[in-house]
């Protein structure tokens, strides 16, 4: 199944299936956000601006895990030299880019009616603005460096880097006080969102995974492409 | 599997993460005073170098029944449930600002008792639920 990812597979896949892929990705969206913005519920504090909170959490969630996964992959790609990986990385990163954006603006909607301000400088915040700014750096890396194996050192250095700051953000609202409030779903303790939004909620998150899965793999083509053309440049030479 | 080369590449990751582990913390320690938004009631109380007349932010729920309305300004008292800090603000509130919900306040200390704010935005607890349900626990709470 592994094989399944090498470049030369990808390659394979027809033009065809992403079509299938999008249509397939528009239709949970759809349903995910006709669930979300209409037939939840109010919320007994904020009413209707609860509902950027579908949008906002999974966007978060998909930020921070998407630069996990980069970091996890440049830290083994950096020890083993495992080739592919450096190009996953590559093709999930602007996936976590735009979500980590949207988390941001997103939060920055719903803080002003909620708490009273656009933005906030503690700790929460903050630290999603670092991410942002560290996929900025990733993502530049690869753009304006032109020789592949510079770009893929520099980039991984980038990305372990910034996943220290990947345990600040998640933690933020428990080490100190802030603004932003505390983790309604949590691995010890029940959730504090009631069931009625819990369920739109993993809806959406759902919808936007399979969203990050087809860009992903759109990207992680054109890597492959590009990826042959460069062992065609060196044969050539 | 694991060669001299990647024992080597190993080696130098271990030591840079180390590195910015401890520049990290040194660096969120040192600032700790400006890294947490507000400070509670029981957190100013027990302060020695408490300064007066230096911005700074308090937080808490805002005490039952303490809210006062006057022509042009508000006072309430933030409590952190163990020690209570009187607020006074003139100026808009936003939507949220209720009794028994979270408040931050930003402005100044008067003395360990009294805060004169410039500026005051409410805290979202993490609980979501509908109306029906916030009712429906009202009830059993009573």
């Amino acid at each position: 199944m592994i094989k399944d990812f090498f470049p030369s597979k990808i390659l394979s896949i027809d033009n065809r299936v992403f079509g299938i892929l999008i249509i397939l990705l528009l239709t949970i969206i759809i349903v995910a956000l006709i669930f979300a913005l209409f037939i939840s519920p109010l919320d007994y504090i904020q009413g209707d601006s609860v509902r950027i909170m579908y949008v906002h959490v999974p966007a978060s969630i998909l930020a921070l895990s998407c630069f996990g996964f980069i970091g996890l992959a440049s830290i083994c790609a950096l020890i083993f030299k495992i080739k592919i990986l450096p190009l996953l990385a590559k093709s999930i990163a602007p996936a976590g880019f735009v979500f980590a954006l949207i988390s941001i603006i997103t939060g920055s909607l719903w803080g002003k009616p909620t708490w009273g301000t656009w933005w906030a400088w503690d700790a929460r915040l903050t630290s999603m603005l670092v991410l942002l700014f560290f996929y900025i750096a990733y993502l530049s890396t690869w753009r304006f460096i032109n020789d592949f194996q510079r770009a893929n050192k520099i980039s991984s250095i980038i990305a372990i880097v910034g996943s220290l700051n990947l345990p600040i953000i998640k933690y933020s609202v428990d080490w100190w006080s802030t603004l932003h409030q505390t983790s309604s779903i949590t691995l010890t303790s029940a959730p504090t969102i009631h069931h009625t939004m819990l369920v739109p909620l993993f809806i959406m998150f759902f919808g936007m995974l399979v969203f990050s899965a087809v860009i992903f793999l759109m990207r992680y083509k054109t890597e492959a492409i590009k990826l042959k053309l460069r062992k065609k440049k060196l044969t050539n030479k | 599997m694991l060669g001299k080369k990647a024992r080597s590449r190993i080696i130098f990751l271990i030591f840079l993460l180390t590195a910015t582990i401890l520049v990290l913390f040194i660096v969120l320690k040192s600032l700790e005073e400006n890294v947490v938004y507000f400070f509670s009631p029981t957190e100013i109380y027990n302060k020695q170098d408490v300064s007066l007349n230096k911005k700074m932010r308090l937080g808490g729920l805002v005490k039952k029944d303490s809210i006062k309305y006057s022509e042009t300004s508000i006072t309430f008292i933030v409590t952190d449930l163990k020690n209570e800090i009187i607020v006074f603000y003139k100026g808009a509130l936003p939507n949220l600002f209720a009794e028994e919900k979270g408040v931050v306040a930003e402005g100044k200390l008067k003395d360990k008792k009294y805060f004169i704010a410039d500026k005051i935005l409410a805290k979202h607890d993490e609980n979501y639920m509908p109306p029906e349900v916030e009712k429906i626990l009202e009830k059993t709470k009573n």
